[in-house]
């Protein structure tokens, strides 16, 4: 309980890399508070109607750790990321088959309720799609329909904090969250998730409508999130996945038409080094895709 | 004239090479022609609208005054006769219209919208909704005169006010369905999915999100509604609206007069006097129905605002 506190109220961003991996070395464990709960996916199938999109998918997705999935588009990262806070199923005819464990709860066994899921399993998605309401309120809803008790005010600057927006925002929350840009919008967007509490975050490509100066602060936050979140990303910027994740995934269909898959998963220093796999290789040193 | 020629001549061996004939003279005149146009018929609308108020305060001020607003309509002593009972029973209907249709109204649209599936059910309540929007609505009175007066007379009591504003609301819901639809369609389904990965239900996604964003679009289709509705006369007519009666509406199962056809019954006599008593009472009606609209655009303006 004492660390689990600790690396809860910790401000993060006084902690550095180099700082937190000396802790991790004493500690023996993630510097992040111990609740955070990695993902295993078991033989994950995703459909559109008849149409399987993605097939056969198991990662261990490791607790207080960022994961990347890449690959060229259309195999299915999109798919199977949004299948992982049910999210998929939102689509009309889309469903998914296979297990997912959230510690010990598989989010898709039938005692598993999909709002409980989503709120635990928060979401970002590729293009900022902030409420039609004013910062503060958009960042405290969430919060609010989950029922929460504590200081509302205290709870939206340190998830404004946390997505490191509240210097750029803290004299307008009361303004729409349409009026400030893209980048600040996707920042507001992570701040509501956070708001929520959840253990794990999902990113659809957070950064690909963005700029290099927005992409840059996003990819900084994300950098500070691992220590009380697990992470996983979508992305199609290569140096991106490099820069930011400990582990990559890497998505691939063989012949038009094929279901999706998952062509090889390890550390992401060994898959941009020395992939398993010929088309990792090809896809990491950008021959194609 | 000959200056814009000469100008288009030197476009014509411009940029684009000898291929292009730029012909600006042409293009330019074709914009303005138009832009008369339009302007024309924009201006149609708005000069009929001036003509017909100039017309009827002309004709209606003799008789307008505050006791034209508070008397009741006389046969004997028409110059000292009033529109008030009309005016209760019109407000009477618009309060009550208003209350039945517009939560029914967004209801269904909600429904149509966030809930229901693409069965062939849902299809066929669709076609039929939209069918609905164009039935006349004499019919709307007959239908209204079969359950509301006759099959649920216990309920309404009979051709009450309240029947006369069941009716009016069957008349106008499919406009604000339609209307609401539109609105809710009208939502990028990116800000449903970043209620739902919050761990929103669906209901929570609808009321706090949804519906705030759907209301500036649904009011307009409600105001248009509801101006439409208390300009009706056919179908309260059949339904029964009183033509006169002694007292002024004060309950939703009191009989009731309406702007409409107090006009009507008074355009219908030969005698100058009601002649005049009906152009007052048009101004009264328009004046109701301006006050009501913009109460009604004011509340859109400030969602939209919010928005």
């Amino acid at each position: 309980m004492e660390t689990e506190k600790i690396g809860r109220e910790r401000k993060v961003s006084e902690v550095s890399r180099e700082q937190r991996d000396e802790r991790q070395k004493d500690d023996g464990a993630p510097s992040g508070d111990g609740l955070t709960l990695g993902m295993k996916i078991r033989d994950l199938s995703a459909f559109y109607g008849s149409f399987k999109a993605v097939t056969d998918v198991s990662i261990d997705v490791q607790a207080n750790k960022v994961t990347a999935l890449i690959g060229p588009s259309g195999c299915g990262k999109s798919t199977f990321i949004r299948c992982l806070n049910r999210m998929h199923e939102v689509i009309p005819g889309a469903r998914a088959e296979g297990h997912v464990m959230l510690g010990e709860q598989d989010i898709y066994a039938k005692t598993s309720d999909p709002v409980i899921i989503r709120r635990r399993v928060g979401m970002v998605f590729q293009k900022p799609n902030p409420f039609s309401k004013s910062i503060y309120e958009t960042v405290a809803w969430g919060a609010r329909i989950n029922g929460y008790r504590g200081d509302m005010d205290e709870l939206v600057e340190r998830s404004l904090k946390r997505a490191a927006l509240w210097e750029e925002v803290k004299d307008r929350l009361k303004e729409s969250g349409h009026g400030i840009s893209g980048g600040q919008q996707q920042r507001l967007c992570i701040a509501r998730t956070l708001a929520v509490e959840p253990e794990v975050i999902l990113m659809d490509e957070p950064a690909s409508a963005l700029d290099p100066v927005s992409t840059q602060k996003i990819e900084d936050t994300m950098d500070q999130l691992k220590q009380s979140y697990t992470v996983v990303i979508v992305t199609h910027n290569m140096q991106q996945a490099a820069r930011i994740s400990d582990y990559t995934g890497f998505f691939y269909i063989e012949n038009m038409g094929d279901p999706g898959r998952l062509w090889e998963f390890d550390e992401t220093e060994k898959m941009f080094s020395n992939p398993e796999r010929k088309e990792t290789e090809d896809y990491v040193t950008g021959r194609f895709g | 004239m000959s200056q814009s020629s000469t100008k288009a001549e030197r476009q014509e061996g411009g940029p684009g090479g000898p291929d292009f004939k730029a012909a600006m003279a042409t293009r330019y005149g074709l914009d303005r022609a138009f832009t008369v146009l339009v302007t024309v018929a924009a201006l149609v609308g708005v000069a009929v609208l001036v003509v017909l108020l100039v017309d009827v305060i002309q004709d209606g001020s003799g008789m307008l005054s505050l006791e034209f607003l508070t008397s009741f309509p006389s046969q004997v002593f028409p110059e000292n006769g009033g529109i008030y009972p009309a005016l209760i029973g019109s407000l009477w209907l618009l309060g009550l219209t208003g209350l039945i249709s517009v939560p029914l109204g967004l209801g269904a649209a909600v429904y149509l919208e966030e809930y229901a599936e693409d069965t062939r059910i849902n299809r066929i309540i669709e076609i039929n909704i939209s069918n609905l929007a164009g039935v006349p609505s004499v019919i709307y009175g007959l239908l209204g005169l079969g359950i509301f007066v006759e099959l649920l007379a216990p309920v309404t009591g009979g051709g009450s006010v309240l029947t006369g504003a069941l009716t009016l609301s069957l008349l106008i819901l499919p406009v604000i369905i339609v209307a609401t639809r539109e609105a809710l369609r009208a939502i990028p389904g990116s800000i449903r999915e970043g209620g739902y990965a919050l761990g929103a239900t669906r209901w929570e996604v609808i009321w706090s999100h949804l519906l705030p964003m759907a209301l500036p679009g649904a009011l307009t289709g409600i105001i248009l509604a509801l101006s439409r509705a208390i300009g009706e006369a056919a179908p309260i007519l059949v339904v029964g609206v009183s033509l006169y009666q002694t007292y002024a509406t004060a309950g939703p199962f009191d009989g009731y007069m309406a702007l409409p056809t107090q006009i009507y019954d008074w355009i219908s006599r030969p005698q100058q006097i009601f002649q005049d008593s009906a152009a007052a009472g048009i101004v009264v009606a328009m004046t109701v129905l301006l006050l009501a609209n913009s109460f009604a655009i004011w509340l859109r303006n400030r969602y939209q605002q919010r928005s």
